[in-house]
């Protein structure tokens, strides 16, 4: 057992739930019991879509356990169909269905439904919301695009020609990062053959197999899928998520290796204002700002890279809640000369944020949360996300736009440059001083809440150095605390004066 | 705690009831601990469960984490599954746990779900372990928010009633007292309880009370009022402890809240003339504040939804005092016997329903085309985007409705979705 405060992913059923919201023609039986229609609400009311999800609840209760639990499933499929007439239909068990082990599939089967009927195994007790998604997708790829034995070889056309896969319902930004992805493509000269899962019916699925490569936008969700039209299709996988200036050109740059396209003018484009914005002087305070990134591998990995090269940030932790890609995370952490923080456990990443103090956090609406209780600046980078983060204005993270965006939503919830300065010079102004927050944004920000840090092994502080230390800026104020701390420490000093406050600054500086 | 069709009640004068059963858009007891964790300030709430039932009550909450939530999942895994001897080890380590990072805690609650129920995990044998373990410092109570068994406001009467063993005992030479049951907002309690002193009625309690030491003492001169109209089990187990239900309307509107005083007054004999020289100033005070959202309601069609129990006494208030025409009311359930006052009052021409078969259901709906209707967040937006006009129902168990002074608060909350749609050029 786990305890659980609050949790990144759901149970795989609303995984598969994704997919079938995001495609068209598919129609999901679920077999569970009353209370899990929740879900619906996940994309009704957070993503706003306008229609129910194409989903059918068999909403079975206690007085059914004992009698036939299995009857109610068909009957729920067979009325799903007779009303929504789907092109396919998926069916699949929540968590409590799994126990009582009806087999879905083989009912299902009995019921020889005149379309095709795929039985998803979706483990509610080992895996979790984008294991279920992957595999979802994968089955109905499976299933739609064949190996067709003896085929002839498919003609590569006048034109490059490539699938997109991997933008579901409920993704974060999934509906901009496709659609700033076509336009990449368009002015590269690369057609689109089928858009998957978003917006696909089975027949497009069908038609995976008439393209030279793929595009793998979310490996959480389509990785599976792309490695498996690798294999059976010869289809090559384009890996680089285009997150970010640099990403972008090497997301070009990996397109143009394969179809043998001259990308010279897309690299240069002019939509990409990202970089000077990022050079020009009055980006100089983004310098070493010290930064907490937390959320699903890919965004985590991308947003790591473009806080430290595209915006001069000091990433200073770095972690995902998806173990299935953990090794890709901790890579890049390594790189920054980090140790990954991967875990499921909300009270740990608040945890590591309390500790490290940063002066911005990038993550997703759990993370908002701890930044707003700690008062740190906080931008949402990756799902799961709440409703605000689902914007009506066209707000991609992909692509040359995507970059432009990042800039914009990350540097906003900072301290901006003079006034950062008018902070560090005059500490005790009473109206304008650092617990105020960002003048810029509403009013708000409590005084953050000092970290529950206790001195490391019996340092203590003198009143005098305490007082000076409430003096130097909030943001900067935990890492001065805790460098002064440490210094303490490797000098064998037992009381932190004013002198060793400055003695560390001096220290560390070098 | 299966709902099961009690004949009870006045079935011969009441309107006929449509029963459906099929797939069910509401939610499972367990979501009530999003208010009852602010309600009981010193008790945690523990589901023992899925990743699914952490998903639900956050989903729910809308994962409101501006103070760190007093409830917690724990999720079952693999191993769990394999033996109940360590299902039950790790349930204790998990609670060891939580105690030791919350030494508040007083009172815990073991919440059942459907994969602990299914696998029948004991957790009353669980609570019982634990409160032994963990006396005197944090009792353990348990009870069943799954959804094989409960319907969303369920959980708050399967929480309560587990509480009531908890009461001590008043003995018969006790004063007679009142208690109000259901978790009301703590606005709501004050008023009542300053409207009760004005009448001379009292002592009352309030159950759940604030803090889990406060839980009042019953006997058989308790006499009780009903607040929320799906609390069936936790009134027949203060009934086992000889307290009597006042039966009344529920205190919706001014004529709902009027009824149910009266309730109380006459069983304390207060004189018809002191009655209504107290009652009449908030009486006149919750006409005068219904008065406004009349103008908008006032024969407007209005189509109820399954969700909380509460659409009867909703039905019977907005038809009664709003004049507006219900055309369905469904019911998770129908619990005739709390309901026996509202029945009599449902107005002729509307179709009660018991349970569900949402697809059917919504296809009357879309026939009837209704001007309001009442629903849950899953159907809410597809419904306005068909051109329906919707009301939240979540809405309507988690704000402040009872009473007189929030009269005009409930009226709003329906004539809201109306001046919406009526400033809106877009």
């Amino acid at each position: 057992m786990q305890l659980t405060v609050w949790t990144y992913e759901g149970p795989p059923h609303v995984g598969a739930m994704r997919i079938a919201t995001a495609m068209k023609g598919l129609h999901f039986v679920l077999h569970a019991p009353q209370g899990d229609t929740y879900a619906d609400l996940l994309f009704t009311m957070i993503e706003r879509r306008s229609a129910r999800p194409p989903v059918t609840y068999t909403t079975f209760q206690a007085r059914d356990l004992g009698g036939d639990t299995a009857e109610l499933f068909k009957n729920a499929a067979r009325e799903a169909y007779e009303r929504f007439q789907p092109e396919a239909m998926i069916v699949g068990a929540s968590c409590t269905a799994e126990l009582i082990q009806d087999d879905p599939a083989g009912l299902a089967r009995a019921l020889k439904l005149p379309v095709p009927v795929i039985a998803l195994d979706l483990p509610s007790y080992q895996k979790k919301e984008n294991w279920g998604a992957a595999e979802t997708f994968y089955q109905l790829v499976r299933t739609f695009a064949p190996k067709v034995e003896g085929a002839p070889a498919r003609a590569p056309g006048p034109r490059p020609r490539c699938n997109i896969l991997g933008a579901t319902a409920l993704g974060f930004r999934h509906r901009d990062d496709v659609v700033e992805v076509k336009r990449l493509l368009a002015r590269l000269g690369v057609d689109v053959n089928v858009t998957a899962p978003l917006e696909a019916t089975p027949s497009d699925l069908a038609r995976l197999a008439d393209a030279d490569f793929n595009v793998v936008l979310y490996p959480e969700i389509a990785d599976v899928a792309a490695r498996w039209l690798e294999r059976t299709h010869g289809q090559k996988t384009v890996r680089t998520v285009p997150i970010g200036q640099n990403a972008t050109k090497d997301f070009i740059a990996e397109i143009a290796a394969i179809t043998g396209i001259d990308a010279t003018s897309v690299l240069q484009d002019a939509d990409a204002r990202m970089p000077w914005w990022s050079r020009s002087v009055d980006s100089n305070y983004l310098t070493g700002k010290r930064v907490f990134i937390f959320g699903d591998a890919t965004h985590a990995v991308a947003a790591a890279r473009v806080a430290s090269e595209e915006l001069g940030f000091e990433v200073v932790g770095l972690g995902t809640y998806s173990r299935e890609f953990a090794r890709d995370v901790r890579a890049a952490a390594e790189k920054l000369g980090l140790t990954a923080l991967i875990t499921e456990d909300y009270l740990e990443v608040e945890q590591a944020i309390s500790e490290l103090q940063p002066e911005l956090v990038l993550g997703t609406q759990m993370e908002r949360h701890i930044a707003k209780r700690l008062g740190i600046g906080c931008a949402v980078i990756s799902a799961p996300a709440h409703v605000q983060d689902y914007p009506a204005r066209f707000s991609p993270q992909m692509g040359f736009e995507g970059a432009n965006v990042l800039f914009d939503t990350w540097v906003h919830p900072l301290v901006m440059g003079l006034e950062e300065h008018l902070l560090a010079m005059f500490r005790e102004d009473f109206e304008f001083n650092d617990a105020a927050g960002p003048s810029h944004l509403a009013a708000h920000q409590a005084a953050p809440a000092q970290p529950a840090a206790p001195a490391a092994n019996d340092i203590t502080w003198s009143k005098e150095a305490e007082a000076e230390l409430t003096k130097i800026p909030f943001f900067v104020r935990g890492k001065a605390r805790r460098n002064a701390e440490r210094f303490a420490a490797e000098q064998g000093l037992a009381i932190i004066q004013i002198e060793t406050l400055y003695d560390a600054k001096s220290h560390y500086a070098r | 705690m299966t709902p099961t069709a009690t004949n009870a009640g006045c079935d011969s004068n009441a309107l006929p009831v449509l029963r459906e059963r099929g797939q069910r858009e509401v939610f499972c007891g367990l979501t009530g601990i999003v208010w009852l964790h602010r309600k009981i300030q010193d008790a945690f709430f523990l589901v023992v469960g899925s990743r699914t039932c952490a998903h639900l009550i956050q989903s729910a909450a809308g994962v409101m984490v501006f103070a760190e939530p007093r409830f917690a999942t724990a999720i079952m895994e693999e191993k769990d599954l394999a033996g109940l001897v360590d299902a039950n080890e790790e349930l204790d380590r998990v609670v060891d746990r939580l105690l030791e990072r919350r030494p508040d805690i007083k009172l815990l609650f073991l919440v059942g779900s459907c994969p602990s129920e299914v696998i029948k995990l004991d957790l009353s044998r669980a609570a019982q372990r634990l409160s032994a373990k963990h006396t005197p410092r944090t009792r353990v109570l348990n009870y069943s928010g799954s959804g094989i068994e409960t319907t969303f406001t369920q959980g708050e009467d399967a929480c309560l009633a587990a509480l009531v063993p908890e009461a001590p005992s008043a003995d018969g030479d006790a004063l007679p007292g009142l208690l109000i049951v259901g978790a009301l907002p703590d606005v709501v309690e004050d008023q009542f309880a300053r409207l009760f002193a004005e009448l001379g009625i009292g002592p009352v309690a309030f159950f759940p009370p604030r803090r889990s030491g406060e839980i009042p003492a019953i006997g058989p001169n308790t006499r009780m009022l009903i607040a929320q109209p799906f609390l069936g089990d936790t009134v027949r187990a203060l009934e086992a402890r000889g307290a009597q239900r006042l039966p009344a309307l529920f205190p919706f509107g001014a004529e709902g809240t009027t009824h149910w005083l009266k309730a109380a007054a006459d069983a304390w004999n207060v004189p018809e003339m002191d009655f209504r020289r107290v009652v009449a100033p908030h009486r006149e005070r919750a006409k005068r504040a219904l008065a406004r959202s009349k103008e908008t309601l006032d024969g407007k069609s209005i189509f109820f939804f399954p969700d909380s129990q509460l659409e009867p006494p909703l039905a019977r208030f907005l038809a009664e005092e709003l004049g507006m025409r219900p055309i369905e009311i469904g019911t998770p359930y129908l619990n005739r016997d709390l309901l026996s006052e509202e029945m009599k009052r449902l107005p002729e021409g509307a179709q009660l329903s018991e349970g569900q078969h949402v697809d059917k259901q919504l296809d009357r709906c879309r026939e009837a085309r209704p001007d309001l209707v009442v629903c849950g967040l899953g159907l809410a937006n597809p419904l306005e985007a068909e051109g329906l006009t919707t009301k939240w129902s979540i809405e309507l168990v988690f704000s402040p409705v009872h009473g007189f002074d929030q009269a005009g608060d409930l009226a709003a909350l329906f004539a809201r979705s109306f001046a919406r749609r009526s400033v809106l050029r877009v």
